[in-house]
């Protein structure tokens, strides 16, 4: 309990994952709460990455964290720049009235 | 070793009740703000364990750019006031569904952090990497030789989304005027200056 090993990190990073996915299924608002849910999605399998690198003594999953952080940068950009799109076209954004596609 | 068990609890605590905060507050701002506030007690934890290179990379370009960037658009298309609205209103049977996939996501997870068998020196922090170059040395000295293909691939990544990112939201204005160097250098003084007889005592009519 004292000792901060690599199961606590990992806990967390479980804890913050499950987060993101009851987020993306129970949001009811808009699109943009889904975005951060992946955000935080992707926080979490950071932070596995990480503490496996620190833990284990190899620097290569913080290279694979940094690669993680650019492509979430890019999904961040390319989905917020659709949303505005959407907005610009339908003048709403919330999760019930899109349903263009009958999903 | 109490100090750091001490700020990892303070952390993680943090970190959680604000990415709870995120799928549960009332309006979009208050979830972009605890979304930052998550974002830098995680970056802070990546300090403590001793990754403080990509721990700053978190606060400055995740916290810097990012949260903005969601901020920006949270501002432009004026969704405050939609309220939330879960478990009321039209019939969703998505719910139970998500709850039960999401729990099960969970336990999961655990059941696989608590069985797992560790190897000793793996278990514990004190074999944390202490190597007197920092870790940003570290990092400089792999990324840049070993995978440097995956490094230019990340710019490439960057790049695409850039434009792609300009590509959807530009709109051609109408109204607008704009420069055409093009017209402007091709003009030539047949089709530009007209000639006309005004006749004394009458004004002309520019027909535009």
């Amino acid at each position: 309990m004292i000792e901060i090993g690599l199961g606590h990190y990992l806990s967390l990073g479980a804890i913050i994952f499950f987060l993101g996915v009851i987020g993306i299924f129970l949001n009811r608002k808009n699109v943009i709460v889904i975005l951060m849910s992946i955000e935080l999605i992707l926080l979490a399998v950071n932070i596995n990455l990480i503490s496996f690198s620190i833990f284990s003594g190899d620097i290569i999953g913080q290279i694979f964290t940094m690669l993680i952080l650019t492509v979430a940068a890019a999904e961040a950009a390319i989905g917020l720049a659709i949303i505005v799109v959407y907005y610009r076209n339908r003048g709403s954004i919330r999760v019930e009235d899109i349903h263009g596609m009958k999903g | 070793m109490i100090i750091h068990s001490i700020f990892f609890y303070f952390f993680s605590v943090i970190a959680i009740f604000s990415s709870l905060m995120v799928i549960t507050s009332r309006s979009t701002i208050n979830s972009v703000f605890f979304l930052i506030l998550d974002f830098i007690s995680v970056g802070c934890l990546f300090i403590m364990v001793g990754a403080e290179f990509l721990g700053m990379i978190l606060l400055i370009v995740y916290v810097g750019a990012v949260a903005v960037l969601f901020l920006f658009v949270v501002m432009m298309l004026n969704v405050a006031e939609q309220k939330q609205s879960w478990f009321i209103g039209k019939k969703s049977t998505h719910i139970p569904t998500g709850l039960i996939v999401s729990v099960l996501i969970l336990l999961e997870l655990l059941v696989v952090v608590g069985g797992w068998k560790y190897k000793d020196d793996v278990m514990s922090s004190n074999t944390l990497l202490l190597s007197d170059i920092s870790n940003t040395h570290q990092l400089g000295l792999v990324m840049y030789t070993e995978y440097i293909l995956y490094f230019q691939l990340a710019g490439i990544v960057l790049l695409l989304a850039m434009i792609g990112a300009i590509l959807l939201t530009f709109r051609e204005r109408v109204g607008v005027k704009k420069q055409s160097y093009f017209n402007q250098i091709s003009r030539n003084p047949s089709n530009a200056v007209e000639l006309i007889d005004v006749k004394s005592n009458q004004g002309i009519k520019i027909d535009d």
